[in-house]
């Protein structure tokens, strides 16, 4: 019998055969907190008795969440975890510096890898090979301590990709359309394995994006093999040595195979209050939107920004729409200036926010008012989850989000391309 | 240790309750403060649960409970509301092994047989949930041991510091 990616990684990390539905103990490369769960974690971790982390460098903190602090309260948060970091010598990101998701792709993300977060969206690196997941403070705090950690291994579903991106359709289209059909428990306890030819033509960013959402349909964990375009971005990033070729056996066994025709899909769009309820922007059109955001560990990356920038370029932002740019990391912010990018979307009327979390989950940089709506390109849209119950947010693509800004209201973004 | 036994009253919950509404994001602020921060359980989803609920009162939700953030500020509040355990059809990953882990005990069964104020009879050991107020006796699915273990243990810090790592039996 073959494995899946899920049974090869956890089997390498836990020196065992492991295979589907086996509890095993693996080995924790990384593991990682950001501001508004590493406080708790920190707090488990010294209730337990523990005083010294396993690998320190190992260990990372992220100020990222509320960055800069709006509240006295995330503040003093903030300097407990610089001192936590003080007193044990891991690593801390500060604020401005960008998204825990993005910085590890960036930075220390591996084929091969176990990656623990204390955050949901820790899912993100399995678009490196890395088995990347999201755990709670207990969680967390033990496998600082103890630099291993408990798993259950997944069944998996094999989402086979075929075809090509007609124009004015990403990877986040495709995302939105998954989670759509197989809903927000579809995958739960599983992991999605991403396969099928088309592959070869999705970029890093675009993996990046479809893996972080594999969380909304409730899989432990979204991979993808590790490929040349894994070992290109590597390289790019100056680890290339870190590059091992890492596939699914092809005898391996899949709860379920969902094939997908790229070319088939359209411009979706979430709507709300949940992830799953999908619908193509051809049927939502129209819909009055009070700001766009364009950012997070979804949509942040330069990719995003130069689709932004290349749709908004020369065009205003509707008078009636507030336009907000966070990069998800301070080398995306430097690139986009580079490229010109940022000089576009300010002239269109953007406010570009600096890297971080901003208004993605209601704390602050862009609360909604009562009765408003946003069109955000971000990775959920519960209720409330924008800061305010009596808002409205939807989920698109940078495209769709650029697009509805300069009209005021939900647009096709093929109408503008 | 969770008591073997547990009785109470059921309140009766909806389908996908993220941990969003648990405990929304914009009070993240108070994630320092528990106490302040448990006042704020389920405001948007239900207003006024927090003055509703009962000590030894039981959530029964439908499916995929807690979806969403990895936030173990949840669980906390829910216990620290007094709530003895959650029965739902299911229950999001994150959200079930967080609960497991703060000593909540999270039952797997078909909720659609329980009603919002009937009395509950739970046999945590046993996995059997007795409906006093219809007479139907229920079954839940069962946990891995390892999850087992540690919500025998009351959770997983009392659980590390008893074992000092963990254990796996088959």
């Amino acid at each position: 019998m073959g494995k899946t990616l899920a049974e090869k990684i956890l089997s390498l990390k836990s020196h065992s055969e492991a295979k589907a539905g086996d509890v095993v103990i693996a080995d924790v490369g990384l593991a990682f907190v950001q501001d508004t769960t590493g406080p708790l974690t920190i707090r488990q971790f010294k209730e337990s008795g523990f005083e010294a982390l396993a690998k320190p460098q190992q260990t990372i903190i992220f100020l990222d969440h509320a960055a800069p602090s709006p509240a006295r309260q995330l503040s003093n948060d903030h300097i407990l975890l610089r001192r936590f970091a003080e007193e044990t010598g891991c690593r801390i990101y500060e604020v401005g510096e960008g998204i825990c998701h993005q910085l590890v792709a960036e930075q220390f993300a591996n084929p091969g890898d176990v990656i623990l977060g204390s955050d949901s969206h820790t899912v993100t690196a399995g678009a490196l090979g890395a088995f990347a997941t999201g755990m709670g403070s207990s969680d967390v705090a033990v496998a600082l301590a103890l630099g291993k950690t408990w798993f259950r291994v997944p069944e998996s579903l094999l989402i086979e990709l075929n075809g090509v991106f007609p124009r004015g359709v990403y990877a986040k289209d495709l995302i939105l359309y998954l989670i759509g059909q197989i809903g927000a428990d579809g995958a739960n306890y599983k992991a999605l394995g991403f396969g099928g030819e088309a592959l070869a033509q999705i970029t890093m960013s675009q993996r990046l994006t479809i893996a972080n959402m594999a969380v909304e349909a409730g899989a432990k964990v979204g991979l993808f093999p590790g490929d040349k375009i894994t070992q290109d971005f590597l390289i790019e990033h100056g680890r290339g040595d870190n590059y091992k070729p890492l596939y699914p056996d092809a005898e391996a066994n899949y709860e379920q195979v969902i094939p997908v025709n790229l070319g088939q899909l359209e411009p979706m769009l979430s709507l709300p209050h949940a992830v799953d309820n999908v619908h193509p922007v051809t049927q939502v059109k129209g819909v009055k939107i009070q700001q766009a955001f364009i950012g997070t560990c979804t949509n942040g990356r330069l990719e995003d920004l130069a689709l932004a920038a290349e749709i908004l370029k020369g065009k205003k932002r509707h008078p009636g729409t507030r336009l907000l740019i966070a990069p998800a990391s301070r080398q995306v912010l430097i690139r986009a200036i580079e490229k010109g990018y940022i000089q576009s979307l300010i002239e269109a009327g953007a406010a570009i926010l600096p890297p971080g979390c901003a208004a993605c989950l209601g704390l602050h940089q862009g609360v909604l008012g009562d009765g408003e709506v946003c069109l955000s390109t971000a990775n959920r849209n519960f209720k409330g989850r924008m800061g305010n119950p009596e808002a409205m947010v939807y989920l698109a693509s940078p495209a769709t989000a650029a697009a509805s800004a300069i009209r005021g209201e939900i647009t096709d973004p093929r109408e503008l391309m | 240790m969770p008591d073997l036994v547990l009785k109470g009253k059921a309140i009766k919950l909806g389908d996908n309750i993220s941990t969003d509404d648990i405990i929304p994001g914009r009070f993240a602020h108070l994630r320092s403060n528990l106490p302040e921060l448990a006042k704020h359980i389920l405001e948007d989803a239900v207003p006024g649960f927090a003055s509703k609920v009962k000590s030894d009162d039981f959530l029964i939700a439908g499916k995929n409970f807690g979806l969403g953030s990895s936030r173990e500020h949840a669980p906390v509040v829910i216990k620290m509301s007094g709530v003895g355990a959650i029965l739902a059809k299911s229950a999001a990953r994150i959200f079930f092994r967080n609960a497991i882990n703060q000593g909540l005990p999270v039952l797997l069964c078909d909720t659609d047989k329980i009603g919002d104020g009937d009395e509950l009879e739970i046999n945590l050991t046993g996995g059997m949930i007795a409906n006093l107020t219809s007479g139907i006796t229920l079954s839940c699915s069962k946990m891995p041991p390892i999850m087992s273990a540690i919500l025998k243990e009351g959770g997983l810090i009392p659980y590390i510091q008893k074992h000092k790592g963990f254990v796996i039996t088959s």
